[in-house]
């Protein structure tokens, strides 16, 4: 009898752990090619100035040093990368040559690449370059950005880029008529995804065939092709693209880089196999930092607590350079600040600036970190204010089921608008407050116990996903009786081999352990697009379904002949097929394998959401936060693997209190980076946050994707920084302490803390 | 110059230089590539190895202080089958992208080995030393806690 497939749903131990556990996965630092060269980059020590001289003889005089490329070795005009989202023609004076030409604008930025036997030498080698830059007024902060002591790009004379603008209702007329109005200044430091395994590629070029082969790709391969054929005057079928294991992406990952073209190029110049691996220092410079905003914002409310309206200006400190999606964070910040709240008249501008820092692009959660920092914290701020219950005035604002389909503001320009698509957002809520205790610990609201002030809060977020355009999935019934399945979706870390065969399984009918996966190379399939926006499961998911349907299609054809009866009565079971008590094996059912190929195409994006809460204690005399409980409550819609999303669930908070506590990129006034190794830039470690919980759900599906299924990559992290400041303040409540910024360090506690208690003491 | 040491159980030999770091020494001249760099100065504990016994940074030690040593990698903890630790890791989902999890699984093994009775927070000390980006370590702890009786049980029978 014939059994379904129910793969779906079942917390499955993934394939991928069977490499990774044992050492034999194969990440790009693993590719060797014979007869390889190592690159090494000479990069900008200043963050802003004019080179001089570049004189590289010294450097190749060095035993074992083959080549050191300059600008001028990479053609009349050094190519530069172009916007991979949101690619404005009034952008384009800030896309980033992939060397530095005539001028460098933040320290790290390509000057030159030494190409030699070994990357020891290749480092040497570095120390034998004359490289001299004349220095210009580093550009470090809004206020010297504005001010203009110097511009990064002259041809475009102003240090501001453009300006993003979220629009929805008259804001205005709202706040003329509102009862209420409180306005406040909030800034996000700049940190990044800083994901565990540095970049690196492998390229090489076969003369013989005019063919290119790149390992290291990540995230966008596709995509990534189309920049660096272009670039180098190649059709795309001369280029390959090949992704092997990668150790964590975030949004950073996999992104055109400089060096996503000059390891490529360099290949093709010396005509040998070219090998770079960046270290730890170099990807502090160089990887696309994120989140460094700053704001003026205010919020319209009734005097019953109804939100009217979200109003002002945020500050985007994009860097150097606008990166292949650099705008996606600014404009996040405007456009998503309302989350899951009715705000019925919004007016957000966002203005990019460009500084001579590190260029910036997304890391997970892209503007919704930030922008659920600052309107978490309004609202605490609002709730104080009016004397409404914190909790209440949430549950009085979040979008009803019966509102849905619920829109948020549209942005220009490059103009876009999205709608929220389907949740319960108040059952969700409320599941939330039960789950935590909320009536139990919110007793403990301000309380000293041991040393330690008591601090709870609340609060809720959007997370959208399923960026289109669309998704290919090619599936080839092998002679064997297996299948293989290729992807346009690409594989960061997140498991996809394992979540892509389950719904291969359920939706083919074949034995999972027959199923192969294989995702992100160039050579799989004829277009893919990715893993960005917690897209790949429902996008690569959903094109699996629907090639499913064709390839049952072929498989009942194919048997029909074999049997001599009519395809719609070939029933598929398991690793056979069988009519009228005949059967088949699906090995050898055909000489030839069976393939189809299907692309699943989407307009809208998924929108999972949640509430999350947590209890904090805080020590007064050190600003030290202990986060004793941590409760994560999301609806996705449908779960592939509940193990995999758990993962993903908790790794995302924590990666959140890394962002709200510990994580910053420094700078000094002249644009050095102060914190250029772990020891300087602290992550999360295993004994920080001990006391994490998170609950999945599946209670309203999305309605615009077969799987019903929507993007949770990203939702843990986004309420966390504003969460973790409304506890903060709930705890020192008596002392008023109102954290605005973040990181919420230990000194910039202790610092507030001190300023209360003279502030007390003055007053 | 030439380094010679005991690997997962085998004698080998490597021509290295006197900078040459274990990690790189392991990576590139023996090929075990499953020691993985993730910083190359001694915090995130990717390339973590057991030098007899002991849980060592591989990109902290030179390649010939490991002379005459006894050297463990990821590779050397199983064979075909996945060791009681790394079904663990597998079990809990205590791995995302993969690339800390051979410094963890060396790490945590040589904790159990000398104290298969460790408490969450002993492990969660223990594991401080190895950055890992994804999972936010909670199954990790798990992991190991679970792991900790197999070990216990060596020690009896030992």
């Amino acid at each position: 009898m014939k059994v379904s497939n129910s793969y779906i749903g079942r917390p499955m131990e993934r394939v991928e752990d069977l490499r990774f556990l044992r050492g034999r996965g194969t990440y790009v630092a693993d590719v060797n090619r014979p007869g390889q060269l190592y690159a090494v980059i000479l990069r900008s020590s200043a963050a802003h100035g004019i080179i001089r001289s570049l004189d590289v003889s010294r450097a190749l005089d060095l035993p074992g040093v083959r080549h050191v490329l300059v600008a001028a070795d990479l053609g009349a005009v050094v190519p530069k990368i172009p916007l991979r989202l949101q690619p404005l023609p009034e952008l384009e004076p800030f896309h980033q040559p992939v060397l530095a030409d005539g001028k460098v604008r933040y320290v790290g930025e390509p000057v030159a690449i030494v190409l030699a036997d070994t990357a020891g030498i290749a480092e040497d080698a570095l120390e034998h370059i004359d490289l001299a830059i004349e220095s210009l007024p580093a550009i470090t902060n809004r206020e010297q950005a504005e001010a203009m002591p110097s511009v990064l790009f002259e041809g475009h004379g102003s240090n501001a880029a453009i300006t993003w603008k979220a629009f929805r209702g008259d804001a205005d007329a709202a706040f003329a008529s509102a009862d209420y109005v409180r306005r406040e200044r909030f800034a996000i430091q700049r940190h990044a995804a800083m994901f565990m395994e540095p970049r690196g590629f492998v390229a090489e070029w076969n003369a013989v065939d005019a063919k290119l082969t790149v390992w290291g790709a990540a995230k966008t391969a596709w995509y990534n092709r189309k920049v660096l054929a272009a670039a180098l005057d190649l059709e795309l079928e001369a280029v390959d693209l090949i992704e092997v294991d990668v150790g964590g992406g975030f949004g950073s990952r996999g992104e055109f880089y400089p060096e996503d073209y000059l390891i490529p190029a360099a290949a093709k110049f010396v005509g040998r196999p070219v090998k770079w691996t960046e270290d730890r220092r170099e990807h502090m410079m160089t990887a696309n930092h994120a989140r460094d905003i700053a704001c003026d914002v205010e919020i319209a409310v009734s005097r019953d607590g109804r939100f009217l309206g979200l109003r002002g200006q945020i500050w985007a400190d994009i860097g150097a350079y606008l990166r292949t999606n650099g705008s996606v964070g600014p404009r996040n910040v405007a456009q998503y600040m309302s989350g899951p709240y009715c705000f019925e008249n919004i007016d957000l501008k966002s203005t990019m600036l460009t500084t001579n820092k590190t260029p910036s692009g997304t890391y997970r959660g892209p503007g919704r970190f930030e922008t659920d920092f600052i309107r978490e914290r309004l609202i605490d701020l609002v709730a104080k204010d009016l004397n409404i219950d914190r909790v209440e005035l949430r549950r009085k604002n979040l979008v009803a089921d019966s509102q849905m389909p619920y829109p948020l503001a549209s942005i220009t320009p490059f103009d876009s608008s999205t709608e929220l698509d389907s949740g319960d957002y108040h059952a969700v809520f409320d599941l939330c407050m039960k789950e935590f205790g909320w009536a139990e610990k919110s007793k403990l609201s301000g309380k000293l116990i041991d040393g330690y002030y008591h601090g709870v809060a609340v609060g809720s977020f959007i997370e959208g996903g399923a960026a289109g355009p669309k998704e290919d999935a090619r599936l080839v019934l092998e002679t064997d009786g297996s299948l293989s399945v290729y992807l346009g979706s690409s594989s960061v870390g997140q498991g996809l081999e394992t979540i892509m065969a389950q719904i291969a399984a359920d939706a083919t009918e074949l034995p999972y352990e027959r199923i192969t996966v294989n995702h992100g190379s160039t050579s799989h399939v004829k277009d893919g697009y990715g893993a960005y926006h917690s897209r790949s499961t429902v996008m690569g998911g959903s094109a699996i379904l629907l090639a499913a349907e064709k390839l049952k299609d072929r498989i009942r054809e194919t048997a029909a002949t074999r049997f001599g009866c009519g395809a719609g009565d070939v029933m598929i079971d398991g690793d056979q097929v069988s009519w009228s008590g005949k059967t088949l094996s699906l090995a050898g059912l055909s000489d030839i394998p069976l393939e189809v190929e299907a692309s699943f195409f989407n307009k809208k994006y998924t929108w999972a959401y949640g509430t999350q809460a947590a209890h904090i204690a805080v020590d007064p005399g050190t600003g030290h936060v202990k986060v004793l409980d941590y409760l994560s409550v999301e609806d996705v819609g449908r779960i592939i693997n509940p193990l995999t999303l758990h993962g993903q669930a908790v790794g995302s908070i924590v990666q959140g209190l890394g962002g709200a506590f510990l994580e910053h990129l420094v700078y000094d006034e002249n644009g050095q980076l102060l914190t250029g190794s772990f020891a300087d830039y602290l992550m999360p470690t295993a004994s920080d946050f001990p006391h994490i919980r998170s609950i999945t759900l599946e209670l309203k599906p999305c309605p615009n994707n077969p799987l019903g299924a929507k993007g949770a990559g990203e939702g843990g992290l986004i309420p966390v920084g504003g969460i973790m400041a409304n506890a903060i303040a709930d705890a020192l409540s008596h002392l008023n302490v109102q954290p605005m910024e973040l990181p919420l360090s230990p000194a910039r506690i202790w610092q507030l803390v001190e300023d209360a208690n003279a502030a007390q003491a003055a007053g | 110059m030439q380094v010679e040491f005991e690997l997962n159980g085998q004698a080998v030999a490597a021509e290295v230089e006197a900078r040459t770091s274990l990690a790189d020494c392991l990576r590139d001249n023996l090929g075990k590539t499953g020691t993985h760099l993730g910083c190359e100065h001694g915090v995130c504990g990717a390339c973590t190895v057991l030098v007899n016994g002991d849980a060592v940074r591989a990109c902290l030690m030179l390649a010939v202080q490991a002379d005459g040593e006894k050297v463990v990698t990821v590779e050397g903890l199983s064979g075909d089958e996945l060791s009681p630790l790394q079904a663990s890791f597998r079990r809990h989902h205590a791995l995302q992208c993969g690339f800390c999890t051979p410094g963890l699984i060396t790490t945590a093994h040589a904790l159990l080995s000398s104290e298969p009775d460790a408490d969450a927070e002993r492990i969660r000390e223990v594991l401080s030393g190895n950055l890992c980006r994804c999972t936010g370590y909670v199954p990790i702890i798990e992991a190991v806690l679970d792991a900790g009786s197999f070990y216990a049980g060596q020690k009896e029978n030992a």
